[in-house]
């Protein structure tokens, strides 16, 4: 559906996409991750033909987005990061004028504009002022936007920042809706979101592809991390006692919580997490301690965002710090 | 180009602007009506138009300081680079509302010679030649404003720059007669100008190797002829300032003259701010 080749992009000295090159297949929902400034938002506006590219070529479905720009746009819809309105149109206005320069006309023109604000639940705010309308709903006319001409495919840019936590799930909701008949690609710097949403991931830094795969075979690359923490109501020896008779454990941390339980975290060397957690569970009964709370630790998304843009990243860190923040903001 | 048209189009009537700028344009022709036809009691409608050509000053910029930079502002020109429009389309489309916006009081203004008619003896031709004339300058204008527009997301500065540029125009001729017309002088200025068209065609296109060696071209073949033929530049400049002058062009048609010269001139200007608008906004896709 899309294919991107080699796309490269140079401000002056400054590269801020290297090198890009991937293929995005019809009818599933893409994430685009990546720290800010790693080339996200650049990377959309090339392939949807808002910023020319240094070198390499974007197709839509076959058509060369620098060649047949005309017809490769008439397949995407985009809303870019800041939605493009305009402050002092009603968006029944604002949604005829968009149609129209795509092509609508006449019936099909109010049918299409009447479909994508039920689709994208605007009614009763189709004649307010846009410039009065909530930030949600501001984001709803930017999406409604892009759905105008029936695209097969949907660019989202950051759909979802700055919005309060409902809007978010809704805005999430009507994505998911969304990617059930055509293909979307939506950008983030956002984890949960990606992992919620999306079925592949692009993993974006420095302006070079670090991953593309789907969110749970991402976590499969980092088994090495995985871990159990539990928490048990009993003495710290007790549970040295209970770990140390047990096998394919590699090590533990222990740490007595104030109400005078024990929380465990624990390393596995060996074996499936399933057996070794049954096999605590046991031990523990056995012993006639009780366990109050067992969590299978695998590594998300998260991890491996962190591991895949420290490699080459020095300033992974500001990155890391940014990406929990916005997800402690999101949650 | 038909859907930018009538969205600029809806935006203007919504809006104050096109109230604003038709109600300053026939504000001024009837005070000019006032004080030459019906107080003077002067025949020519003509001597109206030439009396209110110097309110193009401020009407001119009131109309086009929005036209492109307020989508800067506000980040909507995303929403045109993304539509299947091409920047033709939208610099036409957008050009094309702006002059509709100045031909309805224009329309309106042409009802007068024809009102005056009724009660004395006009020369219709000359008052409706006039008009035209009037209508092409405005036009050019225009194209002037629109392209000063895309040059930035300020508004403020998008109105003093073309208040400035359609002011110095407007005095060029009275200028012209006081600026060095030996033939040095004429050379120094076109030198100052090959570097303001380098500068230029490095802003447009970022081609610094095209600007250096277009500038530079432009000297060495100035400096050439001026060594081998120095009287071709002898009152050059003041005779350049004459003719570059829309406003001048227009003072012919005043006289009573059609003269077709003049509105191929306004067109070539149009045609060439408008294709300087369209690199401007092709310029921010390749940044």
């Amino acid at each position: 559906m899309i294919t991107v080749e080699h796309l490269t992009k140079r401000y002056g000295e400054f590269t801020a996409v290297d090198d890009l090159s991937f293929e995005i297949e019809e009818g599933h929902v893409y994430g685009f991750l990546g720290p800010n400034g790693a080339g996200k938002s650049t990377t959309m506006n090339m392939i949807t033909g808002c910023l020319s590219a240094t070198e390499g070529r974007v197709k839509i479905d076959g058509y060369d987005m620098f060649e047949e720009p005309d017809k490769a746009k008439r397949l995407l819809g985009y809303l870019p990061e800041q939605p493009p309105l305009y402050m002092n149109e009603t968006p029944l206005e604002y949604l005829k004028f968009v149609g129209e320069a795509k092509g609508l006309k006449g019936r099909e023109l109010t049918r299409q504009i009447g479909a994508v604000i039920c689709q994208t639940r605007l009614e009763g705010m189709e004649n307010r002022l846009i410039a009065k309308l909530s930030k949600g709903y501001k984001q709803r006319v930017g999406i409604a936007q892009a759905l105008l001409g029936d695209p097969k495919i949907i660019i989202l840019d950051e759909p979802t920042v700055g919005l309060d936590p409902i809007q978010i799930v809704e805005i999430r909701d009507l994505i998911r809706q969304l990617g059930r008949e055509r293909t979307v690609v939506l950008s983030s710097h956002i984890l949960s979101e990606v992992q919620a949403i999306c079925e592949k991931v692009l993993i974006i830094a420095k302006g070079k592809l670090a991953a593309f795969d789907a969110p749970e075979n991402l976590e499969k690359l980092f088994l090495a991390s995985r871990g159990i923490s539990f928490v048990a109501e009993a003495e710290a020896d007790e549970v040295e006692e209970i770990l140390k008779g047990m096998e394919g454990i590699s090590a533990w941390q222990m740490k007595r919580a104030e109400d005078g339980n024990v929380c465990v975290e624990v390393q596995i060397a060996s074996g499936e997490i399933s057996d070794l957690s049954r096999s605590l569970f046991f031990a523990f009964a056995g012993k006639q301690k009780a366990l109050l709370e067992l969590t299978a630790k695998k590594a998300n998304l998260e991890d491996v965002f962190i591991e895949l843009t420290e490699n080459d990243m020095p300033e992974a860190g500001m990155a890391k710090g940014e990406s929990k923040e916005s997800e402690a903001a999101d949650q | 180009m038909i859907a930018v048209l009538k969205h600029e189009l809806s935006g203007y009537f919504h809006s104050l602007t096109a109230y604003i700028f038709g109600a300053f344009l026939m504000a001024f022709v009837g005070i000019g009506a006032m004080i030459y036809n019906i107080q003077q009691a002067v025949a020519n409608f003509e001597y109206v138009l030439s009396f209110v050509s110097l309110a193009f000053v401020v009407l001119v910029p009131i109309l086009t300081m929005r036209v492109i930079a307020e989508e800067r502002k506000q980040k909507t020109d995303q929403i045109l680079y993304s539509l299947p429009i091409t920047s033709v389309q939208v610099v036409a489309g957008k050009y094309l509302a702006l002059l509709a916006v100045y031909f309805i009081p224009l329309c309106i203004v042409s009802i007068y010679p024809w009102m005056f008619a009724r009660y004395g003896e006009v020369y219709l031709p000359a008052s409706y030649g006039s008009i035209a004339a009037f209508f092409m300058m405005g036009a050019a204008l225009i194209s002037v404003g629109m392209f000063i527009s895309s040059l930035t997301e300020n508004l403020g500065f998008a109105a003093g720059i073309a208040i400035s540029v359609i002011l110095l125009n407007y005095y060029s001729v009275s200028l012209a007669e006081h600026v060095s017309s030996t033939a040095f002088g004429s050379v120094a200025v076109l030198w100052v100008l090959s570097c303001l068209l380098g500068v230029m065609i490095r802003f447009l296109t970022g081609d610094e190797g095209l600007a250096y060696g277009a500038a530079f071209v432009l000297i060495a073949a100035t400096g050439a002829a001026y060594w081998i033929k120095p009287e071709l530049f002898e009152g050059l400049l003041p005779e350049l300032m004459k003719q570059l002058s829309l406003f001048e062009r227009f003072y012919t048609f005043v006289s009573g003259v059609f003269d077709l010269t003049s509105i191929v001139y306004y067109c070539t200007v149009i045609g060439f701010f408008l294709f300087l608008t369209v690199q401007s906004l092709e310029k921010r896709r390749y940044h």
